[in-house]
């Protein structure tokens, strides 16, 4: 276990000295910036009723984790896609594996490592956005550690999901499968909630099977589903509210994925050549 | 350093194929503990291959390979093992020193032995001055250096080092051949992977030559013994029945007027030959031994049609 996390923290380390993480904070706290910005116009400069500027704050909140959402998945890819394939093709990982070291401490050290990154980027984002929501427009949010959980198991599983794809494919089609598998899941979400609203069974089977595929979306819209107010809910759907919430059953599927998808990652580049 | 059988790696049939092409076909090798052992072959003949099997890093199709008295690629024996791969590289963000702390950790290596040991070897390799300058930094020379040191860090048992001098500039190359005599000094087995015969001839105790995957002759380096000898000598008075006597030392024998050239596996038996070419009336003038370098025995051997 101490051989996995000198690989943790070595992986961790990477991601500060390459200026990733800071640079990640630094478009975080833009981001930020920005919503804030907005919530505050929303609450002292709209002429609205205080029903509807509740409605629309609450909205609000729901599209700023949205798009933090996003951030933290493209983070995930980005900062994973290449840490496998690229270290096998350019040799690197050569000198690491003749070490006394088991390539299941070498993988499992990595996968510790940016989870620990993406973990403690997750934290300072949803807790600054809940925080400056409830600072600027008084704004609670619902649920609001579910959601953070739902968030960071789909960014977890994504990173699993790259980490295996790593010890097979190219960098390049490593990003290639991993950001087109939760595209998929994307349009399968978009087509399951429309199936609701117009009761098409089939369709809504199409919308499941893409998330049984890949369940990255089906966990953020479960996320949505928990932290939004009763009020948006009754609103309409939209990619950051929704009507049609995946089962507790689809978020267990989600997790078992992510964990079976982490195991076959450790199984094959413990028998892959180097 | 108490193993068993003397041997420090041991192969029997080993062999790997990736896909329909046969990369190794069937390695039996034995490298004695305490000995430098050049292992030389024409690119592509599988000598990469051939020591990623031995560290683990590929696995087998079939064969046996024993490394240490343990299974190639057991993870505690690697304690005792360094490593030095063709073209080094590593991690461009971390320092020459902190290059060395991570793979001493890796080693499960006490920090405080750690603080004592990454001086001495950035000292050994000539990098103190550039302890914390960056890898992106470095020159392909200080890479294959730092890449030296990183494989000397545990003061291991055996050390396999893959074209340690590629990048080296001839200060570099001199630098890396002290090393490996500190090394076989300090009674560690060096595995080395050379294309360059020269070096070598003058840091090896003993080559394999391998083709396509086999070894063909493994044989010592130092001392004529086991050296094919070619004798060029200037005689008169030799007929066929004494040319026909020297085919019992003589691998080969030539008359060309007064040049007599023939080839002993051994030279320590010249002192017999001349008695016979004496003892039967032949006139001696000259004699001039030769012993076959390296080079005219591996193009001997492995053939000089290279294989790219």
């Amino acid at each position: 276990m101490k051989n996995a996390w000198t690989m943790a923290e070595l992986t961790f380390k990477e991601a500060a000295r390459k200026r990733l993480l800071w640079m990640a904070l630094l478009v975080g706290v833009a981001f930020l910036l920005l919503f804030g910005l907005a919530e505050h116009y929303q609450t002292f400069g709209a002429r609205a009723t205080p029903l509807v500027r509740r409605q629309i704050v609450g909205t609000q909140f729901l599209v700023g984790l949205y798009a933090l959402n996003f951030l933290v998945l493209a983070m995930t890819v980005l900062t994973s896609v290449d840490t496998l394939s690229g270290e096998i093709s350019s040799g690197t990982i050569q000198a690491i594996a003749t070490k006394p070291i088991r390539r299941d401490q070498i993988l499992i050290g990595k996968w510790l490592g940016f989870t620990g990154m993406l973990t403690v980027f997750l934290i300072l984002m949803v807790g600054g956005l809940t925080v400056e929501s409830y600072w600027i427009t008084g704004h609670k949010a619902h649920h609001i550690l579910r959601g953070f959980g739902l968030m960071w198991l789909e960014s977890s599983l994504l990173l699993a999901l790259t980490l295996l794809f790593g010890t097979i494919f190219s960098t390049l089609t490593n990003g290639i499968i991993a950001l087109g598998l939760h595209g998929l899941a994307f349009l399968g979400g978009w087509i399951e909630q429309f199936a609701f609203f117009t009761n098409n069974e089939r369709a809504a089977t199409i919308g499941v099977l893409a998330s049984i595929v890949m369940p990255s979306e089906a966990l953020w819209r479960r996320a949505a589903f928990e932290m939004q107010s009763p009020l948006v809910g009754v609103f309409g759907f939209s990619p950051f509210a929704t009507a049609a919430a995946p089962s507790g059953a689809m978020v267990v599927y989600a997790a078992v994925y992510a964990a079976v998808s982490l195991g076959v990652a450790v199984r094959v580049f413990s028998k892959r050549d180097l | 350093m108490s193993h068993g059988n003397g041997l420090a790696i041991r192969t029997r049939a080993l062999r790997k194929t990736f896909a329909d092409k046969v990369a190794v076909a069937g390695l039996t090798l034995q490298v004695p503990r305490g000995e430098v052992f050049g292992f030389l072959g024409p690119n592509g003949a599988g000598k990469s291959t051939s020591i990623k099997m031995l560290l683990g890093l590929v696995g087998p199709t079939s064969g046996e390979a024993e490394v240490l008295g343990e299974p190639a690629g057991h993870v505690e024996t690697r304690r005792k093992i360094g490593f030095l791969p063709e073209h080094f590289q590593f991690y461009g963000w971390l320092t020459g020193y902190e290059l060395l702390q991570v793979h001493g950790r890796l080693h499960g290596m006490p920090r405080s032995r750690l603080r004592d040991r990454i001086p001495v070897l950035l000292d050994l390799v000539g990098l103190s001055a550039h302890r914390d300058k960056r890898l992106r930094d470095f020159s392909k020379g200080m890479l294959q250096r730092i890449g030296l040191a990183q494989a000397l860090l545990n003061d291991p048992e055996l050390v396999f080092l893959d074209e340690p001098t590629s990048g080296l500039d001839p200060i570099g190359r001199r630098l890396v051949r002290d090393i490996i005599k500190a090394q076989r000094e300090r009674g560690a087995t060096v595995f080395l992977n050379s294309h360059l015969l020269s070096e070598v001839e003058v840091t090896c105790d003993r080559v394999a030559f391998i083709k396509r995957g086999e070894v063909l002759q493994t044989r010592l380096v130092e001392g004529s013994a086991d050296l094919q000898t070619t004798v060029t000598m200037r005689v008169k008075k030799v007929g066929a029945e004494i040319l026909s006597g020297l085919a019992r030392w003589g691998t080969w024998v030539r008359l060309d007027g007064e040049r007599l050239s023939f080839a002993v596996a051994n030279a320590e038996v010249l002192p017999e030959v001349m008695r016979y070419l004496t003892s039967h009336g032949a006139d001696v003038f000259e004699v001039i031994p030769q012993r076959q370098s390296l080079e005219e025995s591996f193009l001997q051997i492995v053939g000089d049609e290279g294989e790219l």
